[in-house]
This record gives structure tokens, sequence and C-alpha cells, in this order.
């Protein structure tokens, strides 16, 4: 989104393609221009990303005459229209309410009329359900994932919650200590997991399908401070299967047996304890 | 609901002996004042409405609910910091209701609380030995000072952490850390009845199974009873004996754990249970969900009849009109719904 503050944020390499056009390389003005055309972005605090001091309906008309321009009585019919969308009632007369008039699970609501009012390609949920409740958030996910089909568009879910991914997810990456450790389908990764980490994170939460309510079996140790990360994988320190090339050498992302590509060199071994601790 | 729809003999668990703790058609109001001058009530909020449940030697109870469905303020209310507005609370036997400061001081050394927020609830101008031997100190519970050194090195050790850390402050210790420190604090004065509200929902999935492992390490050993309240149902089921359902400031359904979850009676429970996802695509993909429809509403002016009823998918015209009394079903089962019993399990 190119929204990473600059200073102290600083993109040293790589590309962000988009639609073929590195986003990295285009001027702040195109990039405006691909924020809520192209990509649209939903946070996790809708009360802090909304402006409490504008009504709902100017929030959502805002990008609807910056890049659509569509003004006027349209752009507040267009917003009527993108409420309901998102199961807002009453929507005429809600577009006038102010933000702190709404509930949690309403603002997100809102928040996602904005993301998808220009109808981007790509819509980024960065951990837009974790400060709802339960009910509010398959309320919430459930409404995203119905109009993203419909609408053809992308979806991106940030999250810490294993479950989501395993309901909404076709494929996933798994993010450790700011680089991807695991990625493949869904499938692939939930069922044949290859990295420690991974498994660590499957073992570490409590599920309601199991009748056994034993012991966990949590990954040790607490998150590395990344400004002093050893070398070698950054997972080693907390790691059951660690050898002493894990110590000296990063593993590169690789292809394993289960089709899903890991970041890990004992991977084989990962996969072999998890099959035989399930048998 | 009145004191006799619950009879104490009819809710106790199946051990024989009395319960730890009792309590009993508990409520807890909050009175909206207006006027500059003289101030006058125009509205309440009742929070807890009407709550009743027993917790045993060494066993759990999940309180578990929404935002906004009492069960911080039921916590608070047991161990009196916020004044109920009638009912019991029945501390191994003594009524705590109406205690005064200096009389609730030998039950507070009883009872200890963890909090959600281990950053907010730790002084952060007082070094963790401190913290953690403050109440020893409060209750006079260390001959010397080298004995009082010890039993915080012993405590700091017994959750987890280096003896060495006591010299630190809470800013040096991190999230996981410091809830290990506030979970050292609560037990210090060897209490019977660990309060944990919300204690690991803040932290991250991996930590949170450290912690979660950590109380059954305690509990085990010192044979304590938890209350422990949460929103995430996975969680409360995980670690609890039996769990509670509650919903705008009323119990909906209490159950063994494994039954709340094979079968579960309240609409309200089973959504809760459905709105869930299990970390398993292939089963998670093939289930159906039951989605409610709008937000909770405000406990400031809950609906007439069932609380539930303006976002209940079987609710009939009655459920409006009639506020559903907690019902046994089963001997150690109980839901508040007119229509559970020939309601059909959804799944």
């Amino acid at each position: 989104m190119g929204l990473v503050p600059n200073p102290p944020g600083l993109i040293e390499q790589g590309e962000v393609l988009f639609e073929g056009r590195d986003l990295l390389k285009i001027s702040d003005t195109e990039m405006q221009d691909v924020r809520g055309n192209g990509i649209g972005m939903i946070f996790q605090e809708p009360m802090s990303s909304l402006n409490p001091v504008l009504s709902i309906g100017r929030q959502i008309t805002e990008p609807l005459e910056v890049h659509l321009g569509i003004g006027g009585s349209r752009a507040l019919d267009r917003a009527a229209e993108l409420l309901e969308m998102v199961g807002i009632g009453d929507p005429r007369r809600r577009l006038s309410d102010y933000p702190h008039q709404l509930s949690g699970g309403q603002r997100q609501r809102v928040m996602i009329a904005i993301a998808l009012s220009c109808e981007p390609k790509l819509l980024i949920a960065d951990e837009a359900t974790t400060a709802l409740d339960v009910t509010i958030q398959a309320q919430i996910l459930e409404l995203m994932k119905n109009l993203t089909s419909q609408l053809g568009t992308a979806l991106m879910i940030i999250t810490h919650n294993l479950g989501i991914i395993a309901r909404y997810a076709d494929r996933l990456n798994v993010m450790y200590a700011g680089k991807i450790r695991e990625t493949g389908s869904a499938e692939e990764v939930y069922l044949n997991p290859a990295h420690p980490y991974t498994v660590g994170l499957l073992n570490s939460v409590p599920r309601l399908d199991q009748t056994e309510s034993g012991r966990l079996d949590p990954i040790e140790g607490e998150i590395p401070d990344l400004l002093n990360l050893l070398s070698g994988c950054a997972f080693q320190p907390r790691c059951r299967f660690a050898t002493d090339a894990c110590k000296k050498l990063e593993p590169m992302l690789e292809t394993a047996a289960s089709g899903q590509r890991v970041a890990c060199f004992e991977s084989q071994a990962v996969a072999n304890a998890v099959a035989s601790a399930r048998s | 609901m009145t004191v006799e729809a619950v009879r104490p003999d009819s809710f106790s668990t199946s051990e024989s002996d009395s319960p730890l703790l009792s309590v009993r058609d508990l409520s807890v109001h909050f009175p909206i004042k207006r006027g500059l001058i003289v101030q006058r009530e125009v509205a309440r909020v009742r929070a807890v409405d009407g709550v009743s449940f027993d917790i045993s030697a060494g066993e759990t109870l999940g309180l578990v609910g929404e935002s906004g469905s009492g069960k911080t303020t039921t916590a608070k209310a047991v161990i009196q910091l916020n004044k109920p507005a009638g009912g019991s609370i029945a501390f191994e036997g003594q009524e705590l209701i109406g205690l005064s400061n200096s009389q609730m001081r030998p039950v507070r050394r009883k009872m200890g609380m963890v909090f959600q927020d281990p950053y907010g609830s730790l002084n952060p101008r007082m070094r963790a030995g401190d913290i953690v031997g403050e109440p020893l100190k409060v209750h006079g519970l260390t001959d010397s000072k080298s004995d009082h050194q010890q039993q915080i090195a012993s405590l700091l050790t017994t959750v987890g952490l280096n003896p060495a850390m006591a010299e630190r402050y809470p800013n040096e210790f991190s999230g996981g850390q410091r809830q290990r420190l506030g979970i050292a604090r609560a037990i210090a004065a060897r209490p019977d009845l660990l309060i944990l509200d919300e204690a690991v929902s803040a932290l991250d999935v991996s930590i949170q199974a450290q912690i979660l492992n950590l109380l059954q390490d305690l509990q085990e050993k010192y044979r304590l009873a938890y209350l422990f309240i949460a929103h995430d149902l996975s969680v409360v089921r995980h670690v609890s004996d039996r769990i509670a359902v509650m919903y705008l400031g009323k119990i909906v359904e209490t159950a063994q754990s494994k039954d709340l979850y094979e079968r579960p009676l309240h609409p309200y429970t089973q959504a809760l249970l459905s709105a869930i996802p299990t970390p398993d695509p292939v089963l998670e993909r093939s289930r159906t969900r039951i989605i409610l429809r709008g937000d909770a509403p405000s406990p400031l002016s809950p609906p007439p009849g069932c609380r539930f009823h303006t976002r209940c998918p079987i609710a009939t015209e009655r459920c409006s009109a009639v506020d559903p009394e907690l019902r046994f079903t089963e001997p150690d089962q109980s839901v508040a719904c007119l229509l559970a019993d020939g309601y059909e399990v959804a799944e």
C-alpha cells in the first residue's frame, strides 16, 4: 500500500508487482490512484481508521469523488447502496450518522463499504475481525468472503487466527520474524505441516473438536528481538529439530514432499514427526 | 429469577462436599445519574442480573460470553470490588455481601485475581520481587526478611521465572513473563480460588499455551479452584470442568465442558460454537455456520422476554414476552430457553 512511514521505515530492496507494475517505482500520485481503485484495505481498529468528525456518508462518498469522479446526489445514492450491500439497515438515514453512533461490527461494515466502494481488484484485511466478538467476527468474515467472490476481488487476510485461515484461505504464508517460513495451499500446510513453527502454532491452540483436553504443546521461549537476530534460522533458538547447520545457515524456501514450500533444513524430519504423532 | 428457582442443592457439583464458592441470584446494577446538584437516577444498567453458580475446591468453572455479557462484573462482585444490588456470595460458607473492608481482608487472602492486561495491572515503579512480595507483607505471611526473600524466589521459580529477575521492573519483562508475574502475585498468599479474567486473551498463541499449561500445573499442585473468564470458547473449554455461558447479564446455559461442545442446548451457545473456526480446512469447509443477525442489544435497555430473542434464529412470539428461567435438562446441564427441549441440536 506504500504506507510504511519513511523515515523510519525503509524498503531496501525487492519489488511489489500489481497488475504488472512495480508499486515501489511509481510516483506518489500514481500510488494514490492504486489505493482505493486498485487495492482496498481494512484495518483492525475501525474506530481509529474512521474519521470521528465526518459523517459515514461523507467518508464513503470521498473515495467515489476522488477516484471515480462521482459527486453530489449520485455519490450519496451509491453510498447508500454500498451500506445496504454490507448489511446496514436503513442506509439512507445512516449516511448522516457519525462513527461513534455505530457499534464495532457496524463500523467494520462501513470500513468494508469504503474499501470496496471503487471496486478494487484486491482487498487487504489486516486483523480486520480481531477486535470483534466471535459472533460478529463470523458475520463480518462471511460478508467479506461473499462480497469479494461476488465482485471478483482477490482477498488477502492477515491474522494470527489459524481457524480463520483454515476456513477462508485457499493459500497461506506462515511468517516468522519477517520472513515467510512455509507457503502452500491450506490443505497442504494444515494437513502436512513441515515447518517446526507451523507445527508449534497448530499445537498451541486448544481445538473445539478435540475431546481430549490434555496439555497443550506450545513453542518454548519467546519471539526474538528483531534487532538482535542470531545468524542462521531465526526460529532455531525455539526449535526442537535444530541442528548445528541451522545455527549457521539461513534456509531457503524449498518444495517439500507434501507439495508446499518450506524454509527448513529439517522439514522432512518435522513432517515425519507430525505423521507419527498423528498415527 | 427467584432464589427458589435455583436451589443450592440442585446446582452443586457432583462432589458431595459443600462448594468453595457459592453465588446465588447475584445482581449488580449501575445507576446512570443525571443532574448537576441534585442527581437523580435516569436509568439503570443491569450488568449482572440473577446469576447463580458454584465452584468446588480444585475445580475450574469457565465463564464465557461476549463483551457486555457481565463476566467481569460478576468476577469483581465475587471479590467485592463492586457492590451487588442483591443476591448472595458465600465463600467457604461465609456470606461476603455486607462485609466491611477489614472483615473482607482475610477473605481476600484466599482469593487471587489475574487480569487481562499484564501491562496495566503491574505497578511500573515496583520491582518484580516487591510486586510478588506485597501480598506476603500485607497478610503477614513471612517471619523474617530472609524468609520473605526466599518465598519470593520460590514463587518466581514456580511460575517459570528466574529468581534473579526479582530486581527488575515490569517494563523489562515480555508480555508472557508479565502474566507469569501477575500469576505469581495472585498465588503468593496461597489462595484457594483464583479468578482469571481474560488472563491469556492478550497473549500470542504460543505464549498463551505456555500460560495455560502453567495454570494447569498450579491447579494440580495447590488444588486451586479457578473461575476462568474468557470470550474464547475454545480456550475456556480446554481448561474448564464446567462452563457457564453468559449473555447480557444472565447465564443462559451451564454444562460439563464436553457436553457443551457435544450437545449445546441454547441457540446462543450453538451460534457461539459454530462461529469459532477450527484450524482444519477440510472440516471447516464442510461445516455449516449459524450466523446471528445484528449486534447484541445494549445492557441499558435489554429486550423484554428472553434477552436473546432479537438475534435468535428459532425465536417465537412467546420468547419476546416470557423471560425463560434457567432449568435443568440433565443433572449437570441447565438451559434458559423456552424451546430448548423440543429443539434438535444443529449439525
